[in-house]
């Protein structure tokens, strides 16, 4: 597939729509596992709450681009989704500083924001509230949403009843079901079967067509030097290489290797 | 292959000023309440589905929210009634019984499920971004719609028992908004705990029993002992029962000084529920 590039990237200087600035996250990770208030306080008293720090991400400074399509590859526990949670606000880094200049929609993990015991239909609404959308908003889309997904069998059925591949399908189609200005992809691709992922894909393009920022994180090499204009490299939490995606995961392979 | 319309509803952000920033920091207690109303429309999702899953799991529906007080009232009659009957004041005993189980419900119920909804959405708040506060918030919401449910029964026993219906009674939804921001307010305050130490759900249970016993919902006011009117003044619940069921039990509206007390103490504790709460906001993904 060609890479079209924004037209509206092409001529202006490119404007940041994620900024990060010396950015670090830890984790606090009690050295003995303290799960009672009852032994906490005793702890206190006998000052003995003892901490181990961890840095998920290390000093990390980074600037996407509006219109950009940015992959981020890495080993696992290498900080990727920790990166993409300081990024939609989950997390507040520990040091450092985050700026956003739109509306992102984070596409979950597998399942969260799911109510087993609910219908897909019911999930639908449920996973748009989640992203900010009201109940006009997602019934205007339902249908589209159903119909990309393919699962208008199963719609009214617990959700609890669906496979992987199903909940994927369907986090998918209301997380993109309205054009975000911002797009988080946290390795969900992966599950979907070949000819879902092509739709997936498809869709990713078109949108970066109409001027959309989309980050995505995927341990498939080839999709993201298919799909990214740039992307970064993150090891143990700093940032190893960033460039175009061909650079980058040549770097990361040759670094693994 | 089939290509798929995307909507296309984006409005593109102004791209000199950012929609967040991590370094400018407005105080959270402040910044929560503006995100609640950003998502009111997740809250409603989150009270419909609490609603529906609780009706449809259970075989009785909504007649088991209405059943359920009924049938302790009843027991509690049963043992009570002719124990209590000497100083009973002058409304029939089921109506004392089942108004006070309404609203120690509804505070118990709320409480719990705040707890609980925080360490159910805990999950979630490490995944995506909502407004920490919207669990209890929403389980508040779900345990006003049961109470409202669970109102009906109260009426029904009423009309059986044949207690004066009074004007007084239009005083109610004030009273149930009283006992709903100090629910709130609690709720926010012990899930907060919660969080950060599970224990604190089991030992709430048994906090919740002890004060059942110390809070006059079985029991008239009147038998309490002197020596003990100070301990029941400082529980917060006694004042909300009395607000609550003056115009049931008196067919008159509380007196002024149990109003102004109630009300005190709602607006107090959804204050520092609140403040507690959202003092810890930054850590709640962290940490749970
Ligand atoms: N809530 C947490 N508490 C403590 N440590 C955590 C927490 N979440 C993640 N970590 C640690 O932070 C590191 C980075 O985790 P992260 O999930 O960001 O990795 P990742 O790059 O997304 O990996 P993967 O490719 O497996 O998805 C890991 O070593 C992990 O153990
Ligand atoms: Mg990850």
């Amino acid at each position: 597939m060609p890479i079209v590039s924004n037209p509206s990237s092409q001529n202006e200087t490119p404007a940041p729509i994620i900024n990060l600035e010396n950015v670090s996250v830890r984790y606090r990770l009690p050295s003995e596992r303290i799960g009672t208030l009852k032994e906490y306080t005793i702890r206190l008293l006998q000052r003995r709450v003892r901490h181990r720090d961890f840095w998920a991400v290390h000093d990390l400074s980074l600037s996407i681009n509006r219109g950009e399509v940015f992959g981020i590859v890495g080993d696992n526990g290498a900080g990727k989704s920790t990166l993409l949670k300081v990024i939609s606000k989950v997390l507040r880094p520990t040091t450092g500083r985050v700026r956003i200049y739109g509306k992102i929609a984070p596409l979950l993990e597998l399942g969260a924001g799911f109510h087993p015991e609910l219908s897909g239909r019911e999930n639908v609404f449920l996973n748009g509230a989640l992203l900010g959308y009201s109940h006009e908003e997602m019934t205007a889309v339902f249908d589209e949403v159903v119909d990309f997904s393919e699962l208008s069998e199963f719609i009214d059925a617990p959700i609890r009843t669906y496979s992987s591949g199903m909940y994927a399908r369907l986090g998918f189609a209301v997380a993109t079901a309205h054009q975000p200005e911002i797009l988080i992809v946290d390795e969900i691709l992966s599950v979907g079967d070949e000819a879902f992922q092509r739709k997936c894909t498809d869709r990713i393009t078109g949108f970066r067509e109409n001027g959309a920022t989309v980050l995505m994180v995927s341990h498939n090499l080839g999709l993201i030097s298919e799909m990214c204009d740039r992307a970064a490299w993150l090891d143990h939490g700093k940032l190893m290489k960033i460039g175009t995606a061909e650079e980058v995961i040549e770097m990361y392979r040759e670094g693994f290797q | 292959m089939v290509k798929f319309q995307v909507v296309n509803t984006q409005t593109f952000s102004d791209k000199k000023k950012p929609l967040y920033d991590s370094a400018k920091r407005v105080s959270p207690a402040i910044a929560e309440i503006r995100e609640i109303g950003n998502y009111r429309h997740l809250l409603a999702q989150l009270v419909r589905r609490d609603i529906l899953t609780r009706y449809k799991r259970s075989f009785l529906g909504v007649a088991w929210t209405m059943l359920n007080p009924l049938g302790t009232m009843l027991v509690m009659t049963f043992v009570f009634s002719n124990i209590f009957k000497a100083s009973m004041p002058s409304v029939p005993f089921p109506v004392y019984i089942l108004s006070g189980l309404v609203v120690w419900n509804f505070f118990a119920q709320g409480t719990n499920a705040s707890m609980s909804g925080l360490v159910w959405g805990g999950n979630l708040l490490q995944r995506i971004f909502v407004p920490r506060t919207i669990f209890a918030v929403s389980a508040i919401g779900t345990a006003l719609v049961n109470t409202v449910i669970a109102l009906v029964p109260l009426v029904i026993v009423m009309l059986i028992s044949k207690a004066t219906f009074s004007w007084a009674l239009l005083f109610m939804p004030v009273a149930i908004l009283l006992i709903t921001c100090f629910t709130l307010g609690f709720g926010l305050m012990i899930s907060s705990m919660a969080a950060f130490f599970p224990d604190v759900m089991e030992m709430y249970q048994i906090l919740l029993t002890a004060w059942m016993y110390l809070t006059p919902i079985i029991y008239p006011e009147t038998i309490i002992p002197e020596r003990f009117h100070l301990v029941y003044r400082l529980n917060p619940m006694y004042w909300f029962l009395r607000v609550f069921r003056a115009p049931i039990v008196d067919q008159a509206l509380p007196s002024l000084r149990d109003f102004g007390i109630a009300s005190g103490i709602a607006i107090v504790m959804l204050i520092v529920g609140w403040l507690i709460f959202t003092s810890k906001s930054d850590e709640y993904a962290y940490r749970i």
